[in-house]
């Protein structure tokens, strides 16, 4: 049965019965095009490339760090660990997104014309060139400045360019996705769009606005000064301005995997979307909060006043209030669902959800670990606290929980459809059993790193740091179990990279052929009625840019106003 | 727009806690001036070594201040100097930090005297060493491939 082409007479049928003005031209399409599923299946596998990488340079890195293995070669510690951050950090992450958005897309907003098909195209090959170029620059050891690459440590030029691409390719693509979503609203005038194409714009916007001052970063201060046009830099303004990205990177990251949460998990497990207005309001929030907010990870550095850090702490804990709007939604969603399954009580219901579905199991155990990795974000962001896990390896243990495995382990759980969907196969009894497998496996690996992590944070030790006996220093040697213990954790993650990845080829090239759903969720009958205001981006954005420049000016003045003598490049490595 | 009842219990509780958290926060650091380390002067990092007061890195004891030591350090890849630091219990001691060439670390372990070193600032933080003890201290940035060897350690001994 061809899915794609619409059923007319049953669409007019449907909007009769259906009350709800849901119903629309493109609403009904339940399959991606094979050309849409093309384009983001190329996405994905750059991304799951990435994985292997740089889940080999995290095994590497663990071992290390135990004090038992020493790395062949020549190879350097801090080689590998710009291997991990740059592939898993940077291109695991935005590929992966961008392959799931642009599906999610032509899912639910319409197959994506020819023209905005073609410049996704060319935001994902000048990305995957711009990638091409900062890795070869790695491997051949001239850029071993971790993912951050914070000056004046300089790398090759050709390792800034490459991530200029990455960034301007990532515009591109974006915007190949949101003219797709502004064509569905000029079609369907007066109407509530699309929950997840509407999701998709929010998280795109967030990314252009924030990454223009990494952009700024870096066509502006290292290509010229690494190409030798300019000879020294502002190391504060480059930071300042990295780190006005920074922040928003890890929302970048986060969002997508609140579309499953939101958008695709209450369909998996046969529920409803508790309110389509409550998830757009707290996407637009998350909009707003995640930029101008940057300073909370410039806390213990010197030349920015402590007025101005104090602001963004308070702008940064807005997010608690999207965030615990997320968490009552999902809940919510799960408790009517798990109460029409015949739950009773104050808990029983629990009992009822579909525990045996990877689809489920997966992103579920993500939002369990994201709410430690929730707390100690707060621990982090505050003002004062900061100073005692400031650039500890506590900090490695909490990006692991929200990154590592809140956004990962969710990623994954939509791999388990999304895949298969684009190519056409099914996800096996078999398969879902090891995605299953694959989920404990990760997420106990991840219990083990990252509490060794934090406790030996909180012990003092450093991050970004290879073995070290810091010449026999009493409290270093209650470092090392720890270490140990990362070891064990890591190698666990290691092997759940692998079940993962077997699972993958499975779906891409040998799974039985059939169709498998794209899970798309409907709001609840009595939710509210989304109010208009909420899809007025104009609104937001004079909003985002007002907190901006408030939250900016005066900082980034003084910053150049009492600059220092700039830096030269070193290479130290 | 509506909300459910449960809902506006759960944020109303949220949003309580978060202004009573952000106050608290607010409070320690305007009222009692607990702001994390944000020193501003700036200094010619290429000339630190001729510039006082890191022509005499060391321990200083100070009088007529609202401290009793300057604890003067000159970061480096990938040196802290001087390498060892004693200070007496119960001091109060401002520690004086710069950077000679890319960003450094200062974290004293296990306390919560931890700031950055940049080229060109001079990072300051005052705090009252109140338990003896030997402290090590880490560069937690990374510097370069000698970064997990720059390390130096502070003495706080009995007052003789
Ligand atoms: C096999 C699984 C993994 C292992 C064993 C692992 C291990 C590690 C370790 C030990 C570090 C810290 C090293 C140090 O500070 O010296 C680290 C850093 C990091 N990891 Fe992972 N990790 C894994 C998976 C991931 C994944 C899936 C992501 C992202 C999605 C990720 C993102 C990062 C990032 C961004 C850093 C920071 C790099 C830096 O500080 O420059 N890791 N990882
Ligand atoms: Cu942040
Ligand atoms: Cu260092």
């Amino acid at each position: 049965m061809s899915q794609t082409t619409i059923d007319q007479s049953k669409v007019i049928k449907e909007n009769v019965t259906v009350s709800r003005k849901m119903a629309n031209k493109t609403a009904e399409i339940l399959k991606v095009d094979p050309k849409d599923a093309k384009l983001s299946m190329a996405h994905i596998f750059v991304a799951f490339i990435a994985l292997l990488l740089g889940g080999t340079a995290g095994l590497l890195q663990v071992l290390v760090r135990s004090g038992h293995f020493e790395l062949p070669w020549g190879i350097g510690y801090y080689q590998v660990l710009t291997v991990h951050g740059v592939l898993l950090g940077l291109i695991l992450t935005t590929f992966f997104i961008y392959g799931f958005q642009i599906a999610g897309v032509s899912r639910t907003s319409g197959t994506l014309t020819p023209k905005q098909r073609l410049i996704c195209w060319i935001g994902f090959w000048t990305m995957t060139i711009g990638t091409a170029m900062s890795a070869t620059m790695v491997l051949l050891n001239e850029a071993s400045v971790l993912y951050t690459f914070y000056a004046p440590l300089q790398a090759h030029w050709i390792f800034y360019l490459g991530l200029a691409l990455v960034v301007v390719g990532s515009w591109i693509g974006g915007l190949g996705q949101a003219l797709r979503w502004m064509q569905w609203r000029k079609e369907n005038p007066n109407q509530t769009s699309p929950l997840l194409s509407f999701m998709v714009v929010c998280n795109n916007l967030m990314w252009f606005v924030a990454t223009i001052g990494v952009a700024v970063e870096v066509l502006f201060q290292l290509l010229p000064w690494s190409l030798g046009l300019v000879e020294r830099i502002d190391i504060l303004l480059s930071r300042t301005l990295f780190w006005s990205f920074g922040h928003a990177l890890v929302y970048f990251w986060l969002l997508p995997a609140y579309m499953v949460w939101y958008v695709v998990v209450p369909k998996v497990i046969g529920g409803k979307i508790f309110s389509d207005a409550l998830a757009r309001l707290s996407f637009i929030m998350f909009v707003i909060f995640s930029i101008p907010v940057g300073l909370h990870h410039q806390l213990t550095e010197p030349g920015v006043d402590g007025s101005w850090k104090f602001l963004q702490v308070v702008l940064t804990m807005m997010v608690v209030i999207p965030s615990l709007l997320t968490a009552f939604s999902l809940f919510a969603s799960f408790e009517l669902r798990g109460r029409e399954l015949g739950g009773k009580g104050l808990f029983s219901w629990f009992k009822k959800l579909p525990w045996g579905d990877a689809r489920f199991f997966a992103p579920f155990m993500g939002m369990l670990i994201f709410i430690p990795g929730g707390a100690g974000g707060i621990v982090n962001a505050s003002h004062q606290m900061n100073q005692l896990i400031h650039n500890t390896i506590w900090v490695t243990g909490h990006f692991h929980l929200t990154v590592a495995t809140a956004v990962v382990l969710t990623f994954f759980g939509a791999t388990y459809w999304l895949v298969p969907h684009l190519t056409g196969r099914t996800l096996t009894k078999q398969l879902n059993q090891l995605g299953i497998i694959q989920a404990i496996i990760w997420a106990l690996g991840m219990t083990i790193m990252s509490s060794s992590m934090h406790i030996e944070g909180l012990l003092g030790a450093p991050r970004r740091s290879a073995f070290s006996d810091y010449g026999g220093a009493e409290i270093a040697k209650t470092w090392a179990s720890y270490q140990v213990a990362q070891a064990v954790g890591g190698t666990l993650l290691f092997i759940g990279i692998i079940i993962f990845l077997f699972i993958f080829v499975k779906l891409c090239w040998f799974a039985p052929k059939g169709e498998e759903e794209f899970p798309i969720g409907t709001v609840a009958e009595n939710a509210e009625k989304t109010p208009a205001i909420l899809e007025n981006f104009k609104i937001w954005i004079v909003i985002l840019v007002a907190l901006i420049l408030i939250a900016y000016t005066f900082p980034i003045y003084d910053i150049i106003q009492n600059s220092p003598l700039g830096s030269k490049g070193y290479k130290l490595w | 727009m509506h909300l459910h009842k449960y809902e506006k219990y759960w944020l109303t509780f949220g949003v309580g806690s978060l202004i009573v958290f952000l106050l608290i926060t607010g409070i320690m650091a305007f009222h009692n001036g607990s702001h994390p380390p944000s020193a501003k002067n700036t200094i010619n990092h290429e000339k630190v070594d001729e510039i006082a007061p890191f022509n005499k890195p060391g321990v200083h004891k100070v009088s007529g201040k609202d401290w009793d030591y300057e604890v003067v350090v000159v970061a480096s890849a990938f040196y802290y100097n001087p390498p060892e630091l004693e200070v007496p219990v119960g001091s109060k001691v401002k520690f004086i930090a710069t950077s000679k060439d890319v960003v450094h670390g200062f974290e004293i372990s296990g306390t919560n005297v931890n700031m950055m070193l940049e080229p060109g600032y001079i990072s300051e933080y005052t705090t009252t060493v109140d338990k003896t003890g030997e402290y090590l201290i880490v560069c937690n940035e990374y510097c370069g491939v000698g970064h997990a060897q720059m390390h130096s350690m502070l003495k706080v001994v009995d007052k003789k």
